[in-house]
């Protein structure tokens, strides 16, 4: 197996860890990085980011400002810490993309342009069109093409987390071009690779993003945090599941069921706005949650849009008028015309809630520790706590960048400490054991089950026990499934033996991942017995301070479900209270 | 919904068994929304689990789907079936290597994102960190175009030059050049210039236009590619005529 030595092995070249990658190029070009990737960086799905990056920005807004709304969308499970240096940092940030070459929109002066999103109480969102994600991926990545010191390794499928005494020491992964494995070394290693929307059946997310990263730091023995809260997004396209950005909402389309009413001010969003004029942190800018949670309600009350693709509500967008439509929203539109066959510059567009991101991951701090020493994680596959049980739109992107950064300092500070070696023979003996149980994949020879039948059982047992809305019963019954499906894909065999890009080999690998993040999401929405944030139990209906203002961790024990652990919130100044998004008091 | 027969013809290969590329048939039911993609995808999960290809986004921006779809380089998330016969041949993109089955292999191009040295250049020192540059509306509608490439290849594989020559530069990298050329916080254009005036570069294009009509996004880099021959030009004569200015 080819050994490759690094002072810092990154996994994961999208926003977050292409940051990380920077930074540390900049800072010091004699630490080594490796970066992987299972795909070309700019495949990641930091592309498929729509609206916008928050920072504060204009004078009528302030950092204090970006915190309340942030802690209060997050319903007090945000580690406050971590969004006081959040928000601190983000302007900042947002200015050094826009010196790395970030095509933001701008404004008549000649300034950036910033954005009304939802649960936001002032236009604080940075821009690119419609493509913001896109623009922040791109430019990150042609800005790493400068730095020597960043060693890509392009399409190399990782597998496993090489490890001893709870400490990192490297990965082992597969080059899809040959088959062959590699052991990356590592003084440090920093995970960022993405979330795992693809564990429900109808999700926003890209086919990789399968949870890769949060699983192997599962296995190795790393808690999962805060995983039973999932957002949907209330405005997917139904067939494909693909985004209209808050960005829409934001310029001003609402939300109308099959009467053509805005059924938002029927749960406690209202008053009704006027039609163009959005109203801060209501209606239609009120946060992710609140408006899925109120489409399963129109749902159940026979309010909906039967479509050919299921129920559904309706985005009007039609008071923007073209020019505004095709000027700030041109992907949206051309997705809608292309996919739906809708037109929404002449007609609403049905829209129902999607699956868009975890607010859950790899247990981290705000240095993006893990409780592994020398691991990091940042993204979609850390729960740093920044977004705590609901993420508000527009701090994601961010989120990369800000802790991008602060994780590359704090891993290449770990690197340079470093003084304990690694037992090598011990972790080739571990790498060698990773390799076998991928060939072990490939022997494998009548199968009675098959990847995609497994995955179709855990996407639907995950819907109907840990969607929108769950109960005692349901969430036990998804436990179970995930359970027995993991059992099950022993019994897979995978068809394809070549060696060259076996992507049969890889639907299997992440499988595997997807199922081991899936018992998690499972146990840990059956374990919490409250509602809050994107978490809503039917049997437990309120918040509970008392018992549940604690992150859940989840632990892995072998052959077992998960044993289900609870951590402290970190409060500096906002006590929990309630979460307005009533317009009447603006 | 309604779905219709369809028979997608598959180019395969496998190195460690294949020769050369052959094809294979699948019938495939399609439902009438469906892009190329979907069928792909139906193939993999239902008939063939041992067909590979590139795919993630399903959007139109990830840029990994690029192939030939009866005969034309095509983005297959938006290649839709309602547009095309019931018969549908599908191909790893044309003018590179292939790797297995739909998967080609990147490396040159890959390589030459690098070589046009896409970020930006300065002479002068960038604003203080907390401080953006200013740009007019104007001066982002100059290049805004040209940033919209999802590098999905299509160009290179419709390219006449690229395909005869593949030390050509190519129109997806050219265009990055020219995006960072003509963005006002760039002033790195004499620097690119020594590669994109290159026997190599722009004047390799003959201007078939091949690459801008297969773009998905529009990126029109052959008008790119046009443009810079002018200022190439232009910058040239000013070097040599030792006219202030010249190479910012």
């Amino acid at each position: 197996m080819q050994h490759i030595r690094a002072d810092v092995v990154i996994v994961g070249a999208g926003g977050a860890g292409l940051r990380a990658a920077i930074a540390i190029a900049e800072s010091d070009p004699d630490v080594e990085v490796a970066l992987i990737s299972k795909v070309y960086p700019m495949r990641s799905h930091t592309c498929a980011a729509v609206g916008g990056a928050a920072g504060v920005k204009r004078p009528d807004d302030s950092l204090g400002l970006h915190f309340d709304d942030t802690v209060s969308g997050g319903d007090w499970l945000c580690d406050q810490d971590v969004v006081e240096y959040f928000v601190e940092q983000a302007p900042r940030e947002l200015v050094q993309l826009e010196h790395w070459g970030c095509p933001w929109s701008r404004d008549e002066d000649g300034s950036v342009s910033v954005r009304a999103f939802g649960g936001m109480q002032k236009k604080r969102t940075w821009y690119a069109a419609d493509k913001s994600g896109f623009h922040i991926l791109n430019t990150l990545f042609q800005t790493s093409l400068q730095f020597p010191s960043i060693k890509r390794y392009d399409e190399f499928f990782a597998l496993d987390l090489l490890h001893e005494d709870n400490h990192a020491r490297g990965v082992v992964a597969m080059e899809m071009r040959s088959g062959l494995f590699f052991h990356f070394s590592g003084k440090s290693v920093i995970m960022a690779t993405g979330g795992a929307g693809r564990i429900f059946p109808f999700t926003t997310n890209g086919a990789i993003k399968t949870g890769d990263g949060m699983a192997m730091a599962y296995r190795a023995g790393v808690p999962l945090k805060d995983m039973e809260f999932v957002q949907y997004h209330p405005t997917g396209l139904p067939g494909t599941g693909i985004l209209l950005t808050e960005g829409c909402r934001g310029e001003g389309g609402v939300l109308i069921n099959k009467n053509g009413y805005r059924y938002l001010q029927d749960y406690d969003m209202g008053p009704e706005t006027p039609l163009g004029e959005p109203v801060f942190k209501s209606m239609e800018l009120g946060p992710r949650d609140r408006l899925s949670q109120a489409f399963w309600h129109e749902q159940k009350k026979g309010n909906t849009v039967e479509t050919a693709w299921g129920d559904c509500v309706l985005m009007d967008m039609r008071h923007l008028g073209a020019q505004k439509i095709l000027e700030r929203l041109p992907l949206v539109h051309e997705l809608a015309l292309s996919y739906v066959g809708v037109d929404m510059i002449k007609e609403p567009v049905p829209v129902r809630p999607v699956v868009h991101y975890m607010m859950g991951g790899i247990a981290s701090n705000i240095d993006a520790e893990t409780p592994m020493a020398g691991l990091f994680a940042i993204g979609e596959t850390a729960c740093g706590s920044l977004n705590g049980a609901n993420r508000l739109g527009s701090n994601s992107l961010t989120e990369l960048l800000v802790f991008g950064k602060r994780a590359a300092a704090a891993a290449a500070a770990f690197a340079a400490d470093s003084n304990s070696p690694a037992d090598e023979s011990a972790m080739s003996v571990q790498a060698e054991a990773v390799v076998a149980r991928v060939r072990g994949l490939l022997q494998q020879t009548e199968g009675t089950e098959s990847i995609a039948g497994i995955r179709r059982e855990m996407m639907s047992s995950l819907e109907e026990g840990a969607g929108i809305y769950r109960d005692e019963e349901g969430t036990e019954a998804a436990c179970k499934k995930i359970a027995e499906l993991q059992v099950r894909t022993a019994a897979i065999e995978v068809h394809d033996k070549s060696n060259v890009f076996n992507t049969d080999l890889q639907s299997m690998l992440e499988l595997q991942n997807m199922l081991d993040v899936a018992e998690c999401v499972a146990e840990a929405a059956h374990a919490r017995r409250e509602s809050r944030g994107a978490h809503q139990r039917l049997d437990y209906t309120e918040r509970d301070d008392e018992h549940y203002l604690k992150h859940s961790l989840s632990f892995r024990q072998a052959g077992e479900r998960p044993r289900i652990g609870w951590l402290d919130v970190t409060i500096t100044r906002s006590q929990p209270g309630v979460r307005d998004y009533s317009g009447d008091k603006n | 919904m309604q779905t219709r027969q369809v028979e997608l013809v598959v180019m395969r290969f496998d190195p460690e068994k294949d020769r050369e590329p052959w094809f294979q048939e699948y019938t495939v039911p399609c439902q009438e929304d469906w892009a190329v993609l979907d069928a792909l995808n139906y193939v993999k999960e239902n008939i063939d689990t041992a067909l590979n290809y590139r795919w993630s986004c399903h959007m139109m921006v990830c840029g990994s789907c690029g192939m030939m779809v009866n005969g034309e380089p095509s983005l297959t998330c938006k290649t839709f079936i309602r547009d095309l016969p019931d018969k549908i041949r599908v191909e790893a993109l044309e003018n590179f290597p292939i790797e297995r089955d739909l998967v080609v292999v990147l490396d040159d191009v890959m390589q030459k994102l690098q070589q046009v040295q896409p970020y930006l250049i300065r002479k002068d020192e960038p604003p203080p960190e907390d401080v953006e540059y200013q740009q007019s509306r104007a001066a982002l509608a100059k290049f805004k175009q040209l940033t919209l490439c999802i590098n999905c290849m299509c160009c290179y594989s419709a390219c006449p030059q690229y395909g005869l020559d593949s030390n050509f530069i190519g129109p997806a990298a050219l265009a990055l050049a020219h995006r960072y050329n003509l963005d006002s916080r760039d002033q790195g254009k004499s620097q690119r210039l020594d590669i994109l005036a290159d026997h190599d570069g722009v004047w390799e294009c003959s201007f078939v236009g091949a690459c801008s009509e297969v773009c998905p996004k529009s990126v029109d880099p052959a008008a790119a590619i046009q443009q810079m021959k002018i200022d190439g030009a232009i910058e040239y004569w000013k070097q040599k005529l030792g006219f202030p200015g010249g190479g910012s």
